[in-house]
């Protein structure tokens, strides 16, 4: 029996496995590669002990597709992987969308494109989680920036897959998954977990649909091999019962609540964290690893009497709008630390309807940016 | 008593299959033998991919994910771990199969995955026009291959066997009666099964390679094929340009879970 919570200093790639299965997580199906292998082989060691199954697939495409299938059969599944194994998930990230499957994929990015430099951080797989998969969509994503957040946000990240029933991405980058950091290990509470909504359990089979388009949520979702609901998925063009219906009507329906299930539940989705942003005039927009140079170089500015503060997104996709014009429309500059040429910053300069001056300091060089950097990029462009 | 009809959604009909297609004759087999199991239809699962015998699912009414075109056995592996108790059921063609899904048909055969995967054989893409797959014989015409196909082409069940599979067979679509009979052997063996029906494109493969009517693939098929028994008394040589029906392999090993669930057993530490 665990204890109610654990102690550990362990490295964020450990932190995901411990933080997957107290949300539920019991299947695991992936290939390894660089800088995710430790979860791999956490999951391996972990899951059977816990009555959960490691599967390693021949690939990183098969492995999202049986990620989908024992996710329709009745359990959270995850996955790691990193660059060229991100792209290869691609096809089945979008079946998954599309069929209305949860799952969880953490990317510890790594520097590409390609092989690249496949064991230095980068955080350069950001549009490519918004937009890897063809077609309109939308996409929850969400990124840690360290040990414990790896815990507790592997959590959420289950959380809203359940909920919305879609593939959550937990974009992790080889800093965080790497990093040694004291961690607490806890039994979340019934009310901290999320599990998929079953039918009423009045319902007559024939009345149950296992798609809605009337609003934005999705319809509950019954595991193959319920004794009452039979269930039905595509990656076809689908009415409410599953079935392929390709009309204009249809498609424009479908594509239009795969977004809006999404972008409408914003307020839902979206975390973020301020900062020392209360009375700042510059303020910096981050995510993942680059957080913690960013927060040292707005303790340095402060210390030199500057009013600087910090906007962290924990949740990258959707963007979270409000918070990020909440912030441009209060500051002079904004300076967006990133590890990669301006992915985060070209999104927040779309929403730049404010005439702030907005600062890139990317590092892509697989060194983790510093606050020096930081700093230096905001004296450049004074 | 059930009969094939309960496993069936009539209102899909017609289906979509050209005229002279054998794909429905597999189609009302696979449902005559979820009839003749007697299965409680909650406890299938049917997996299917993209091309016209990925289309079958449309007219069950069972457990239904349709997924990526070549991923279905890798989707079918996720759902036959998660659940044991499931009748995993798997239904592809040569492309879907042996193609583009090649990868994942050896990697589920060593694994021996409990699935029962029946594969259509048509020799080519038939839901976009007849191009060649890997089953296209050497020497055809289709419609990427118009000065005649030069590559060699896969022996299905061969290259499952060759790969682990601990249940193999053949049958055309000329013979449901053996059809039904190796399904069930198929998912009478805890492991993974591969049936791989023979059926007739008329519409593509047959046009191209001028082979005549529906009917007369369908005599032609019945004129090859030699049952594994008699196959066993013939050459090489005599067995060219023949269809060798029946089982072919049926040496039952432990499957993936089974294996895996002793791992469980001993490691778990939740009460």
């Amino acid at each position: 029996m665990m204890a109610e919570t654990q102690r550990k200093f362990v490295e964020g790639n450990d932190a995901v496995v411990d933080g997957a299965i107290a949300a539920g997580a019991r299947f695991y199906a992936g290939y390894p590669i660089s800088p995710s292998s430790e979860i791999a082989e956490g999951s391996s060691r972990e899951l059977p002990r816990h009555g959960g199954m490691y599967v390693q697939m021949e690939d990183e495409i098969s492995s999202m597709a049986a990620l989908l299938g024992a996710s329709l059969a009745g359990k959270k599944s995850y996955t790691a992987t990193s660059g060229p194994g991100f792209s290869l998930m691609q096809e089945n990230l979008g079946l998954g969308i599309m069929s209305e499957i949860p799952t969880v994929i953490f990317d510890v990015q790594r520097s590409g494109p390609s092989t690249g430099a496949a064991t230095k951080p980068a955080q350069a797989d950001i549009m490519q989680a918004r937009w890897g998969v063809h077609g309109d969509h939308s996409i929850i994503a969400l990124s840690p920036s360290s040990v414990q957040d790896c815990f507790d946000l592997t959590i959420t990240a289950f959380n809203l897959a359940e909920k919305y029933r879609t593939p959550v991405l937990f974009m992790m980058d080889e800093v965080i998954g790497h990093l040694r950091e004291s961690l607490t290990v806890y039994q979340p509470k019934a009310g901290q977990i999320f599990n998929r909504i079953q039918p009423p359990a009045d319902m007559d089979s024939a009345d149950f649909r296992p798609y809605n388009y009337d609003t934005d949520m999705p319809a509950p979702m019954p595991a193959v091999g319920d004794k009452k609901f039979l269930m039905r998925t595509t990656g076809s063009t689908h009415d409410t019962k599953g079935e392929f219906k390709p009309t204009p009507e249809n498609i424009n329906r479908v594509t239009h609540y795969l977004t809006d299930k999404i972008e409408k539940n914003a307020d839902d989705i979206t975390i973020t964290r301020a900062y020392r942003l209360e009375d700042a005039e510059i303020a910096m927009i981050s995510f993942g690893c680059s957080v913690r140079s960013a927060i040292t170089a707005v303790d340095i500015l402060r210390s030199q009497g500057v009013k600087a503060g910090l906007l962290q997104l924990v949740t990258i996709w959707p963007t979270p709008e409000k918070q990020i014009r909440r912030v441009l429309s209060r500051v002079k500059t904004v300076v967006v630390p990133e590890m990669n040429l301006g992915q985060l910053a070209g999104e927040i300069r779309k929403l730049n309807d404010y005439g702030c001056k907005v600062i890139q300091a990317d590092r892509t060089d697989g060194i983790l940016i510093t606050p020096r950097q930081i700093l230096d990029r905001l004296e450049e462009e004074k | 008593m059930v009969t094939y009809k309960d496993y069936m959604l009539f209102s899909k009909l017609p289906h979509t299959w050209c005229a002279g297609c054998g794909d429905g004759i597999i189609l009302q087999s696979i449902a005559a033998v979820f009839a003749e199991m007697q299965w409680d239809k909650h406890d299938i699962a049917l997996v299917s991919g993209i091309g016209c015998f990925g289309r079958v699912d449309d007219y069950l009414d069972i457990n239904c994910m349709h997924v990526t075109h070549g991923r279905a056995l890798p989707a079918a592996t996720g759902i036959a771990l998660a659940n044991p108790n499931l009748h995993v059921l798997v239904t592809m063609g040569d492309g879907d199969g042996t193609t583009i899904g090649g990868n994942h048909l050896i990697h589920a055969a060593r694994r021996n995955v409990n699935v029962t995967a029946v594969i259509a054989n048509n020799y080519n893409y038939g839901q976009t026009g007849g191009q060649y797959s890997a089953t296209t014989p050497t020497g055809s015409i289709t419609s990427t291959s118009p000065y005649g196909h030069i590559e060699q082409n896969f022996d299905v069940c061969r290259l499952a066997e060759a790969a682990g599979a601990s249940y193999v067979a053949r049958t055309t679509t000329y013979n449901p009666v053996q059809m039904r009979k190796l399904i069930r052997g198929g998912f009478a063996n805890r492991g993974f099964s591969l049936i791989e029906v023979m059926v007739a494109c008329p519409t593509h493969y047959g046009r191209y390679n001028r082979l005549g009517e529906a009917a007369d693939m369908m005599r032609k098929m019945k004129e090859q094929s030699v049952p594994v028994e008699a196959a066993e008394k013939m050459t090489e040589e005599e067995l060219k340009g023949k269809i060798m029906v029946g089982c072919l392999v049926n040496r039952p090993r432990p499957d993936y879970y089974s294996k895996y669930r002793k791992i469980i057993d001993e490691q778990t530490v939740e009460a």
